[in-house]
């Protein structure tokens, strides 16, 4: 397989994930906006949500004051934005024409007909609370993909490099999102438990899906302990470091099955997953949680490049 | 006479990069007016290196100097005998249809002034008519190191009427066109006596008769070849001639010296 | 939509006489190859035949094709329109095709290699001089190599016209990246689909062996020291290119590397592609870039869609460039006129396929006769392609006549005349149901060890009524061209 095959399925998969989360922070957001307004303010709010969609300095440079309408846009539909859900799904779509013989029909029609419809919508459409169901197709629109993919695809190196790029994406955007907020999961705060923090909290768990599931697992009402855990350590939320290091090692492991090497990407995730699997919440907020999640955030970028490396992306 | 040439050039890369990769036309070929009695060139990668003639007959060697690297050298030497033939060459390669070298390239598009002078220099024979553009040019373009650079056209240098010797031999080339006479681009090596550097990296014309085939005129020395001169690599004009000639991909800019000495004898 | 690499060819006129009917005779009777398709259409309703186009659509969108479709809008739609009615061609028919197709493509191989070595021809006083060394069209870099098996064009598409009964033209012969062969492909796929007992009632020759048929000729023109099974690549210009689709389609059903020019790389004297587990040696290039692009080092120094290198591992016989550089000296309309004298030259026979009358204004009686006659004929820039440049004599205004006589008076070598032809017809199913409409074809040939021709080719047929212009950026369509066997 050619190395930029390998490179466009790994960045097709990626910003498939991308535009799945960017409109899940999207809808949180709005969300936000509807309830009333607790103490710091729904403008923070937004700008929490463009640092967690790694978009504040693009936004910046291009709007002088933030407003709910300009976020949304900014988020969904704007092309200078490069992680707009329309440049996202643009991007992964023009990887998957230059690869489209590496995919199977079922992906390839779920990724064309959404880029398709997604184009024919305009940000006028949604006004009158059309916002939320748009949301929710996106999104359903990236589980079709997901679903074509692991039903469809050959367990071959190509599917590997989807998994990989799916997860790195996925795990990154989890890391950012605990860190625009870590500071309300401080155990300090815990004693608080006003309002403004259990909103903050909830808010949290919605920008990965995991308010309810949280509730299965923990059995117990919000607590900025668990959730941290429960984002960070825990093997069974789809959605957590643990998780997604899980998949990363063994797609990098199914890669060494087929090409008989070992590179030193494999080595690198197998030393992160293993360090998530020995770490304890504890360790975390003694050594600082902000501290752990930049670190965090360097490694898994780090080990994107090195990947890109190893497996000759150009 | 034998004559001894060492040409050595040298790329210093301000990064270091993979793939550079150059072809080599630094294989002087054995005609009516040389013998070859040794040559070797070496270079990073040489033993590698992908060999052909190419359409003019120069031998190319297509080098790519292993791992990662901020410079490269690259050095020809050897021996070369030649005999005085008051500049004929004759048919070299026989295979080229000589017609192709009315091409112009950007490099000798002829200009207004270009032609003028070519038909100024229009006389009974062809070999008269290329003997008048051979003075004509050198008493018009003064040789002069400063005034021209690797990319300038002939158009540019007449209108300076100043330049080195590409310039001088594009300036040639472009007013054979004119009279609708072929004429080439070759580079090679000087023997001055006494003086090593100026001229030792040359560069002159060729133009073809009917009768005599391709006759070298140097219009930098006002001078048909003597047997002072070694040919090395034709062409249409200087970079497609040019004896390396390379790039890199993705790196930033790059410096590049030549030094070239040209001796009397074996040594 | 546009169809690249197609060229705006067929005259692009309407004339009032309807053609020769491939299907139906002057008195109204079938011919004998069209006898049970007209029965067949007889007994389809109106309704069928639009459920049937639906399904074609939907067809075409699963094969894939839809992707190659550009920009933002709309992107269900295929790029050209499918005509549901096939083109049938009697065996007797393709065999005669078939020997002067095989002819021509012969002696054009053989007319590149003399002209990039001794060219005899011109010794022999066959041609001009000027006619190959002042044409652009030909590649100095060429000049006296040898290329694997001595081919230059393994790939080609010979536009074949008719006019009549026994009558068949070579339009354009398309030696240098000729495309549309995925349309044959797939319009054979769709029909099969679509009406599987009137195929089944028809022995139609097969042409789905065509990638592999293209792996075995690019295998086959390996270089010398090649060891072991070749290694095959396809080089696009990537997915902004309006034949991608071909490009990626080709690859993978020949099951091999769809490469870019960043993909590649020289060393040490070979090529090599970047795979995730590093380098692999290539060996052969099948490439849809043009010459001009395909190595930095030696051509275009701008381009970024080539190699750097390709073209001295190409001389030094390191690697095989499919189609060969330099091809397009011998497709080039000013030499078009001489591809009779060529044929014969090279193959000591009369030419089997005959050309359309060709004027060459570059000739002054020639000329004359042209500027006389502009009203009937079509003049074409002897480098243009595309349409462009080109003045048709019978649609055109007194002062378009008169203009474009000033430009031919200008400069007339670079103009040729041919007379507006009237093409062949077939059945077509336009709306109201099956109508002639005319057509022409091109044929697909592959040039190796042997020459292979896959039978039938692409039709492209001018679905509005009375044109002429069969190109799909002028209401062309494409059908399924059924060869009979005996």
């Amino acid at each position: 397989m050619l190395g930029r095959t390998a490179a466009s399925l790994f960045w097709m998969s990626r910003y498939i994930e991308r535009a799945e989360n960017i409109a899940r922070l999207t809808e949180v957001g709005y969300r936000i906006a509807l309830t009333p307004d607790i103490g710091s303010g729904h403008r923070e709010d937004w700008q929490s949500t463009l640092i967690a969609a790694a978009g504040l300095n693009t936004y910046l440079e291009r709007h002088s004051a933030i407003t709910p309408e300009k976020v949304q846009h900014f988020l969904l539909f704007d092309r200078d934005n490069p992680s707009s859900v329309r440049s996202c799904l643009e991007t992964a779509r023009n990887n998957a024409r230059a690869v489209r013989t590496a995919l199977t029909r079922e992906m390839w029609e779920a990724l064309n007909s959404t880029y398709i419809d997604f184009t024919a919508v305009k940000a006028s459409d949604l006004r009158s609370g059309k916002l939320p169901e748009f949301l929710d197709w996106v999104r359903q629109r990236s589980a079709l993909f997901r679903g074509s993919m692991l039903g469809t695809l050959l367990r071959d190196e190509g599917f590997h490099f989807g998994q990989l790029g799916a997860f790195i994406e996925r795990v990154d955007n989890t890391a950012r999102i605990l860190d625009v907020k870590y500071y309300v999961l401080l155990p300090t705060n815990e004693s608080v438990g006003g309002d403004l923090d259990a909103f903050q909290w909830e808010t949290i768990l919605r920008s990965v899906s995991a308010h309810r599931s949280y509730r299965h697992v923990y059995k117990d009402r919000y607590r900025p302990w668990n959730i941290a855990e429960f984002l960070i350590l825990r093997q069974e939320m789809p959605r957590s470091f643990r998780f997604c290091y899980g998949w990363i090692e063994r797609s990098l492991e199914g890669l060494l099955e087929i090409l008989g090497q070992s590179p030193q990407s494999r080595h690198d995730a197998l030393a992160i997953l293993s360090d998530l699997k020995s770490a304890s919440m504890d360790e975390i907020f003694q050594s600082g949680l902000h501290e752990f999640l930049s670190n965090f955030i360097k490694r898994n970028n780090d080990l994107s490049s090195r990947i890109a490396h190893d497996f000759h992306f150009l | 006479m034998l004559i001894s040439i060492h040409h050595r050039t040298s790329y210093r890369y301000d990064r270091p990069f993979n793939h550079a990769i150059q072809a080599l036309r630094l294989t002087p070929p054995t005609d009516e007016s040389q013998i070859i009695r040794s040559w070797s060139i070496t270079c990073p990668g040489i033993e590698y290196a992908a060999e052909y003639q190419d359409a003019f007959g120069n031998v190319v060697h297509l080098v790519t100097p292993p791992g990662e690297t901020d410079g490269l050298e690259i050095e020809a030497s050897g021996v070369i005998e030649t005999n005085d033939r008051a500049g004929v060459i004759g048919s070299t390669h026989k295979i080229v249809p000589p017609a192709i070298f009315l091409r112009p390239t950007a490099k000798t598009i002829e200009s207004p002034a270009i032609a003028a002078l070519a038909l100024q220099c229009c006389r009974a024979t062809r070999l008269d008519t290329l003997h008048a553009l051979l003075s004509s040019i050198h008493e018009t373009v003064t040789y002069d190191t400063d005034a021209t650079h690797a990319l300038t056209t002939a158009a540019e240098a007449f209108r300076a009427k100043r330049g080195v010797c590409q310039d001088h031999a594009h300036i040639f080339i472009a007013a054979a066109h004119v009279l609708g006479i072929p004429a080439r681009y070759v580079t090679g090596y000087l023997l001055i006596e006494g003086d090593t550097a100026a001229f030792a990296h040359h560069a002159w014309a060729e133009a073809y008769t009917d009768d005599l085939g391709w006759i070298g005129f140097d219009a930098a020395n006002g001078v048909c070849p003597t047997n002072h001169y070694a040919r090395l690599a034709i062409g249409f004009d200087a970079p497609t001639a040019a004896p390396v000639r390379g790039t890199m991909r993705g790196a930033g800019s790059e410096d590049l010296s030549v030094e070239v000495v040209v001796r009397a004898g074996d040594q | 939509m546009k169809f690249h690499a197609f060229n705006d060819q067929s005259g692009g006129t309407t004339r009032p006489s309807a053609g020769f009917d491939e299907m139906v005779r002057p008195d109204g009777s079938i011919r004998p190859a069209y006898q049970k398709l007209a029965d067949w259409l007889s007994q389809q309703s109106r309704g069928l035949m639009a459920k049937k186009q639906e399904e074609a659509e939907a067809i075409f969108r699963r094969l894939g094709i839809t992707f190659a479709v550009y920009g933002d809008s709309a992107s269900n739609e295929r790029l050209i329109p499918f005509d549901l009615i096939p083109r049938i061609i009697s065996a007797k028919e393709w065999r005669f095709l078939e020997r002067g197709i095989e002819q021509r493509v012969r002696a054009l191989n053989a007319f590149l290699y003399d002209i990039y070595h001794r060219q005899e021809i011109i010794r022999a006083g066959r041609i001009p001089a000027e006619l190959i060394t002042n044409n652009e069209a030909f590649l100095p870099e060429m000049i006296g190599f040898d290329p694997p098996r001595k081919i230059y064009s393994h790939i080609i598409g010979t536009d074949i016209v008719r006019t009549g009964e026994n009558d068949f033209f070579v339009l354009e012969d398309n030696l240098r990246i000729p495309s549309g062969v995925s349309y044959m492909l797939e319009d054979r796929e769709a029909m099969m689909h679509l009406f599987p007992e009137l195929f089944a009632a028809h022995r139609v020759a097969p042409v789905e062996r065509y990638p592999e048929l293209l792996r075995q000729t690019l295998e086959s023109v390996a270089p010398a020291g090649c060891k072991g099974d070749p290694t095959i690549a396809v080089l696009t210009p990537g997915i902004y290119n309006s034949a991608f689709f071909e490009h990626s389609f080709l690859a993978d059903q020949m099951g091999v590397e769809l490469v870019q020019g960043s993909d590649l790389f020289v060393e040490d004297g070979a090529l090599y592609m970047r795979t995730i587990a590093g380098k692999e040696k290539v060996d052969v290039l099948y490439r849809r870039v043009d010459d001009a692009y395909l190595d930095p080092l030696t051509f275009r120094p701008d381009s970024s869609l080539g190699v750097p290198g390709l073209f001295d591992l190409y001389r030094a016989g390191h690697v095989t460039i499919v189609n060969a550089p330099g091809t397009g000296i011998a497709d080039d309309k000013a030499v078009y006129a001489y591809v009779p004298d060529i044929t014969e030259f090279y193959t000591g026979q009369k030419p089997i396929l005959q050309n359309v009358p060709t004027w060459r204004c570059a000739i002054k009686d020639e000329c004359a006769h042209v500027v006389q006659n502009l009203d009937t004929l079509v003049v074409k820039e002897v480098h243009g392609s595309g349409g462009y440049g080109m003045l048709i004599g019978p649609h055109a205004t007194k002062a378009e006549r008169a203009s474009f006589a000033k430009k031919i008076a200008a400069k007339p070598s670079n103009y040729i005349a041919q007379p507006t032809l009237s093409l062949s017809t077939c059945p077509s199913n336009v709306g109201k149901g099956p109508s002639p409409r005319h057509v022409d074809l091109r044929p697909f040939v592959l040039v190796g060890d042997r020459v292979r021709i896959t039978p039938g080719g692409l039709t492209r047929v001018a679905l509005k009524k009375g044109s002429l212009v069969v190109n799909s950026s002028q209401g062309g369509g494409t059908k399924d061209t059924w060869v009979l066997e005996d």
